[in-house]
């Protein structure tokens, strides 16, 4: 088990730039994520970490141990690749004893590791299959009992379960959270899906085109996210374009940037935050859940709108409400306090003032959804 | 580091750059180099000779064997394009078998095949004479030799390599394809010009090539049946055996040039359209043969077919059992035994070919199994500047006709040179062994290329996360996965050199001669039942390797071509 610190950390290919400056910490025992849309440097941040490509500029340290140029065989990782890479030739028990061979263990504590191996995900009686008589599932189980056995000071993980159904990868989250404890190995998770790293890490990192925009807390990220991008990659959000019409005493006025006359106001706004803000392009972002449906106009912050689309979802109302030129989303718990809302319908949306983040606009207009 | 694996590329790289240097390319400029030198230096003359000497004969060569090539692509398609459609298309009893019965012309050695096809069609051949006695007539109604033999010959092995390209488009159409023709409204006859036959174009077009190239470089059928007709390959042999280095060598260049002239093409060819289905896996549908009348005719032709394609074989077992001397002035052997085939084990003068053809295919072939695998690898798994070049120095004695890559080796090697360590090897008994392992590469760097392609990138990577180095990596992973593939390619290399005629012909010594050599010995001395007896351990040789390829490696025989 070992820290791992990437200090600043760039690689190119040719002239595309996989990842740019990348500056990162992560702790021992941590369970990490890198979490981004596709082609944003995820896989390349990992792979120069697993010593498969090496930093264009920058550093890697292990604990206290520079890496950056060490040969993967020497680094002791353990990967699970996202197509497992079980090598075909082999017994699920060959498969999980190669790092251990590799190693010059003798051939009983091979044996016994990896027996133990096996028991811990739970395929001890899969041993002498070939891989491929596994399903999926036990295939991916059987790529982590290969990449845990060696006891690597890292793991790191692909997109492990993309290839899985919904069901199965549900069961595996589990599984792999639990190995990770068991073990206590720092881990490094590479996704695409947000419900997958919210639930599952310490920290995450996000990234978008090469950049990493955020690391934190699964609360943080998607509490405070760092900028419109974060907020709207992780969860569902209303991203509102504004400018700051007045600002004194804590008190801001932001002006909707598409309907003129509509504006957002912030009382107990932090000084030095604005400071910091004042001079970027500015959104307001605020999730669905947060916003209030009312059937009366309720004083400030509050915006007539007209219900285009309502679905029921069970535990909730989805409503889609047209305010002006814009369409927010809201949602309404399925708590009964709230008449039948109709497609049509006027309501009042309120826009809670502590549920509102301020945010540095990052994307482009055509980035933005609907 | 970046540097490390830059150096380690590097490592492999040089014995494959410097073999393919030394044995591939540098005979190849010996060659041009000496079509160029005579006594007094540089000169052109035998160009000039060969382009407007009286005599024209070498002219006439060239053009002998465009236009037997040409006629041997058209004879090829003619068979074999319309059986790919009739195994494929329907279904009739014993489709089956006949469909495996018609690739059997690749098991025979190509001497072996010509040899079969004199005894059974030529002016004292069996068949010509069976009808003649049994039609009561004065003459032998037709016989096979000069152009005819060849020409037959060669469309009889040839046609395989239609049938098998057309076969295999044909089974990777999309049927959905012509059934959505058919639902636009398109008749029989439109659907096959505008969707079929465009979709098998690519296939005709490389076979075309294939058979063309293929009866340009042949030699065998020429140098059997030829009797005074020039072809150039065969020239180039004579004029090696006169002794005109110099001739041999302008020879080789010009025809040379027409094959990579025509290799070339083919590539250019096959980039510029690609008509890849984007389904996979799709069986053909073939069409039951309802109508009885048709569904026996087609069983009849059948069996036809099948006696036609096994009669040579058949007639090399027939004549392996006819003893040495008891078939002279009568017109059919009456005795038979197994004296030939006896005599190998009790004979060493006999045995000798043998053991001598197995050593050396053996020491060829375990030298491209080695090659071939580094060289694959480096081709398909590393990066590195100017891969495309050792790409085409692979391909090169694919491209080279025999009789070329034999002048090669002896331009080259018939002095001293640092390749050799200082030996000449004109004479010795390296040359062959040599001379197979060169025409070879091709073959098995691309089973092998096959084989690696296949193999994801990520297994090698798993293998060193998990701390293996990388030879560790290469043997336990990368090596047993591939190995159907090489070996697959490696055994065929090995049937091939132990039937390979035209450069054992031009490189043997007395003490290495192998058993296409000796056959022909024995035909020179009439021993027909003696050449046969060889003729059979080649083709069961053949048999038993392709039989294992797949058996044991899943490997089909029409996939190693
Ligand atoms: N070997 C390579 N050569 C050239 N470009 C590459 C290579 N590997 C990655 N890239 C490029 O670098 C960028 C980042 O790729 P990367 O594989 O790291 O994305 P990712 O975040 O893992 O995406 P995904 O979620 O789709 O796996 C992409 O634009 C990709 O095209
Ligand atoms: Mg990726």
């Amino acid at each position: 088990m070992s820290s791992i610190t990437l200090d600043a950390i760039a690689k190119s290919f040719g002239k595309v730039k996989a990842v740019h400056e990348l500056n990162l910490e992560i702790k021992k025992g941590e369970f990490f994520t890198f979490l981004g849309p596709s082609g944003c440097g995820k896989t390349t941040t990992l792979r120069m970490i697993a010593g498969f490509y090496y930093p264009t500029k920058g550093s890697i340290k292990f604990g206290e141990k520079d890496v950056t140029r060490v040969v993967p065989e020497k680094r002791n990782t353990g990967m699970v690749f996202q197509n497992y890479a079980l090598f075909p030739h082999m017994t699920v028990f060959e498969n999980v004893a190669f790092g251990l061979k590799v190693r010059k263990q003798s051939s009983s504590e091979i044996k016994r590791r990896v027996e133990d191996a096996l028991k811990k995900v739970r395929l001890d009686q899969y041993m002498m299959r070939q891989v491929s008589q596994l399903s999926g599932g036990q295939q991916q189980r059987v790529a982590l009992a290969r990449a845990l056995v060696i006891e690597p000071d890292i793991l790191l993980l692909d997109e492990p379960l993309s290839n899985l159904d919904a069901r199965l990868r549900d069961e595996m989250r589990t599984e792999i959270l639990r190995l990770q404890r068991d073990y206590g190995i720092t881990t490094i998770y590479v996704t695409h899906d947000q419900v997958e790293a919210l639930s599952m890490s310490d920290r995450i990192a996000v990234f978008n085109a090469g950049v990493c925009q955020q690391i934190g807390t699964p609360k943080e990220i998607y509490n405070n996210p760092a900028n419109d991008f974060v907020a709207s990659f992780i969860g569902e959000t209303n991203l509102i374009p504004v400018t700051p019409a007045a600002a004194d005493a804590g008190t801001i006025r932001l002006n909707w940037n598409e309907d003129s006359g509509k504006s957002l106001v912030l009382h107990n706004y932090h000084q030095g935050k604005w400071s910091e803000l004042s001079s970027q392009p500015l959104s307001v972002s605020i999730r669905p859940e947060a916003l209030e449906v009312l059937e009366q106009p309720a004083g400030e912050n509050t915006f007539e709108g007209k219900v285009e689309m309502a679905q029921f979802t069970g535990a909730a109302l989805q409503l889609f409400i047209r305010i002006g030129s814009r369409l927010v989303q809201a949602m309404v718990l399925n708590n009964l306090t709230l008449r039948e809302l109709e497609e049509g319908d006027i309501v009042y949306v309120r826009f809670p003032e502590q549920h509102m983040r301020l945010l540095p606009r990052v994307m482009g207009e055509e980035e933005h959804e609907e | 580091m970046k540097n490390k694996e830059l150096r380690f590329t590097l490592l492999l790289l040089l014995p494959v750059a410097l073999v393919l240097f030394a044995y591939v390319l540098y005979p190849s400029l010996r060659t041009i180099i000496e079509s160029f030198s005579s006594k007094e230096g540089f000169s052109a003359a035998t160009y000039d000779t060969f382009f407007n000497s009286e005599s024209k004969s070498n002219l006439e060569a060239l053009w002998n064997s465009v236009y037997i090539s040409l006629l041997s692509v058209f004879l090829s398609a003619c068979i074999g394009i319309p059986l790919a459609f009739i195994f494929n298309k329907f279904d009739f009893p014993g489709r089956g078998f006949f469909s495996s019965i018609a690739i059997l012309p690749i098991v025979l050695p190509s001497l072996v095949g010509v040899m079969a096809f004199m005894f059974l069609y030529g002016e004292s051949g069996l068949v010509p004479n069976a009808i003649k006695d049994l039609l009561g007539l004065k003459k032998v109604p037709f016989s096979i030799g000069g152009i005819s033999g060849i020409l037959i010959v060669h469309a009889y092995t040839m046609y395989v390599y239609f049938y098998m390209t057309v076969s295999s488009t044909i089974r990777s159409i999309d049927p959905s394809l012509e059934e959505a023709a058919y639902n636009l409204g398109a008749s029989r006859l439109t659907v096959f010009r505008k969707v079929t036959l465009p979709l098998l174009t690519p296939a005709i077009v490389g076979a075309s090539l294939l058979v063309f190239m293929t009866s340009m470089a042949s030699f065998s059928a020429p140098f059997l049946l030829a009797g005074g007709f020039r072809v150039l390959s065969l020239q180039i042999y004579f004029s090696k055996v006169n002794g005109n280095l110099q001739m041999a060598a302008t020879q080789s260049v010009i025809l040379s040039i027409v094959s990579i002239a025509f290799l070339l093409f083919m590539r250019w060819y096959q980039n510029r359209k690609d008509y890849r289905m984007s389904s996979k896996g799709i069986g053909a549908h073939r069409s039951e043969v309802k109508n009885p009348y048709i569904k026996w005719t087609m069983v009849l032709i059948g069996i036809f077919g099948v006696v036609v394609l096994l009669l040579p074989h058949a007639t090399i077992l027939l004549l392996s059992l006819v003893p040495d001397g008891t078939w002279t002035w009568q017109k059919y052997p009456t005795k038979f035994n197994l004296n030939n085939f006896l005599l190998l084990f009790n004979e060493p003068r006999i045995w000798d070919p043998v053991r001598n053809s197995l050593l050396l295919a053996f020491i060829a072939t375990a030298g491209n199994l080695v090659f071939g695998v580094l060289t694959s690898y480096v081709l398909v798994k590393r990066k590195f500047i100017g891969k495309n070049m050792l790409d085409i120095l692979v391909m090169l004695p694919w491209a080279l006709p025999a009789t070329v890559v034999g002048m090669n080796l002896i331009l080259a090697f018939n002095e001293p040179s640092v390749f050799t360590f200082g030996n000449i090897l004109v004479g010795t008994f390296w040359i062959l062994p040599l001379a197979y392992f060169t025409r070879h590469i091709p073959l098995v760097v691309r089973s092998t290329n096959a084989a690696l392609e296949q193999l994801d990138d990520s297994l090698e990577e798993a293998a060193r996360n998990l701390g293996a180095k990388w030879f560790y990596t290469f043997r336990r992973v990368v090596l047993p996965l591939v190995m159907p593939g090489v070996l697959s390619g490696t055994l065929l290399a090995f049937v091939q050199a132990v039937g390979e005629f035209p450069t054992s012909v031009l490189l043997y010594t007395l003490s290495n001669r192998p058993i296409s050599i000796e056959i022909m010995n024995q035909l020179r001395m009439f021993n027909m039942g003696q050449a046969a007896a060889y003729g059979m351990i080649q083709i069961s040789l053949i048999g038993i390797v392709l039989f294992i390829s797949n058996k044991f490696l899943g490997v089909k025989a029409e996939r190693s071509l």
